[in-house]
């Protein structure tokens, strides 16, 4: 295990690819490992990555990325369960990470991929580049297992996390502001659900 | 630490009744004294998680992702909280989503706080918007069968529901501390 939190080496800490950083984490996570991605351009990054039946891409109801990975965590606590969301995304529900911090189940993690600005409507900085501190915020709503990354090597590091699942882990993971080239994952989603639920072995309902 | 708890209306151990027979197994929650005996009772029961929320909103994608990983879950929240949830109830519409939710009622009877007017009267619409058939329970012995058609409704056909509970079966609020 690295140390907690990568500290910035000069000052500003380095940025990374956020398509790159994706599909490097999940080409490491194990196969019944649970993924759903928050509206805008993650979904399309854990998409790019190669759609997988674990899969569960969001196109709205913002917020509710690391809410709706909580709940899918404590259904399934012999998978682990991986939620992959923007700072736009996670920031507006952010009272999750206190309801996460009162359960802390093991198989949990967040990954918010923070570039300090509102990528889909225009780039206008958001709250990370504006004073907020979302490892401090995490630790504050007591999440103990945080990790700042600021590096592609680091991708290696947050799966051997994964795949432990000893403890609810939250990783910020600071990018660039390009946008890669959109990769659209299906908008339905029922299809979706089903096709989840049908991977898990279980009915449409 | 001790606290005594007065014993739960009946119409309350009903609900916690239904929840279990029909094999409830996450609750979540934004607490209210109409829900008190379930909360409780949740958080003895080492079978059901219980699931306590900043937002009802969050409760919306907690409950939807149990159901995901093959639980049944609800929701416990009081009227004010529908307002907090309709953009999320948009997950339920897109995913079709089974969703129970059980929201005690503010603002309709006797209610000493004007502030909790403007929700508690448009609970019901607010809901319906968003598509969700809404049934209500006014009487004590009302509730049982009103939870349990819609645990029916929810969990064998898939429908989204919430289930009122009158403001009348919680009484008025004593608001003078002895």
């Amino acid at each position: 295990m690295t140390a907690l939190g990568t500290p910035a080496r000069t000052g500003t800490p380095a940025r990374i690819d956020r398509r790159r950083f994706v599909a490097d984490l999940i080409a490491r996570l194990p196969e019944d490992a649970l993924v759903v991605s928050g509206l805008g351009s993650p979904s399309y990054d854990v998409f790019a990555a190669g759609d997988r039946p674990g899969n569960f891409y969001l196109w709205g109801a913002m917020g509710a990325a690391a809410p709706l990975a909580l709940g899918l965590a404590l259904a399934r606590p012999e998978h682990p369960v991986v939620a992959i969301t923007g700072d736009g995304e996670h920031l507006m529900g952010i009272g999750a990470l206190g309801t996460i911090g009162a359960q802390l189940p093991p198989n949990l993690t967040v990954v918010v991929l923070d570039n300090a600005h509102f990528g889909e409507t225009g780039m206008q900085p958001s709250h990370t580049g504006l004073g907020t501190d979302l490892v401090a915020v995490a630790r504050g709503f007591g999440i103990r297992d945080t990790v700042r990354i600021s590096g592609l090597d680091q991708a290696e590091d947050l799966a051997a996390r994964i795949r432990a699942g000893t403890a609810t882990t939250y990783a910020q993971v600071l990018i660039t502001t390009d946008e890669p080239p959109r990769a659209l994952p299906p908008r339905d989603g029922v299809a979706n659900k089903n096709s989840f639920r049908a991977a898990l072995g279980l009915s449409t309902f | 630490m001790s606290q005594t708890h007065a014993p739960a209306p009946s119409w309350q151990e009903d609900v916690f009744a239904a929840l279990k027979k029909r094999g409830i197994q996450l609750i979540a929650h934004v607490p209210d004294s109409g829900h008190s005996h379930t909360i409780l009772e949740a958080q003895r029961d080492p079978a059901i998680h219980d699931v306590v929320l900043t937002t009802e909103e969050e409760g919306v994608a907690v409950v939807s992702g149990a159901w995901l990983g093959g639980q049944r879950s609800v929701l416990l929240m009081q009227s004010s909280g529908v307002g907090n949830c309709v953009n999320m109830f948009s997950l339920l519409q897109m995913c079709q989503f089974p969703f129970l939710t059980l929201v005690t009622m503010r603002g309709e009877y006797a209610e000493f706080n004007p502030w909790q007017g403007p929700m508690g009267r448009t609970t019901r619409q607010a809901l319906e918007l968003m598509g969700i058939t809404v049934v209500r329970a006014d009487r004590p012995e009302d509730v049982e069968e009103a939870v349990e058609a819609a645990l029916d409704s929810v969990f064998e056909a898939g429908e989204r529901v919430a289930v009122l509970l009158g403001q009348k079966l919680i009484g008025r609020k004593k608001w003078e501390r002895d």
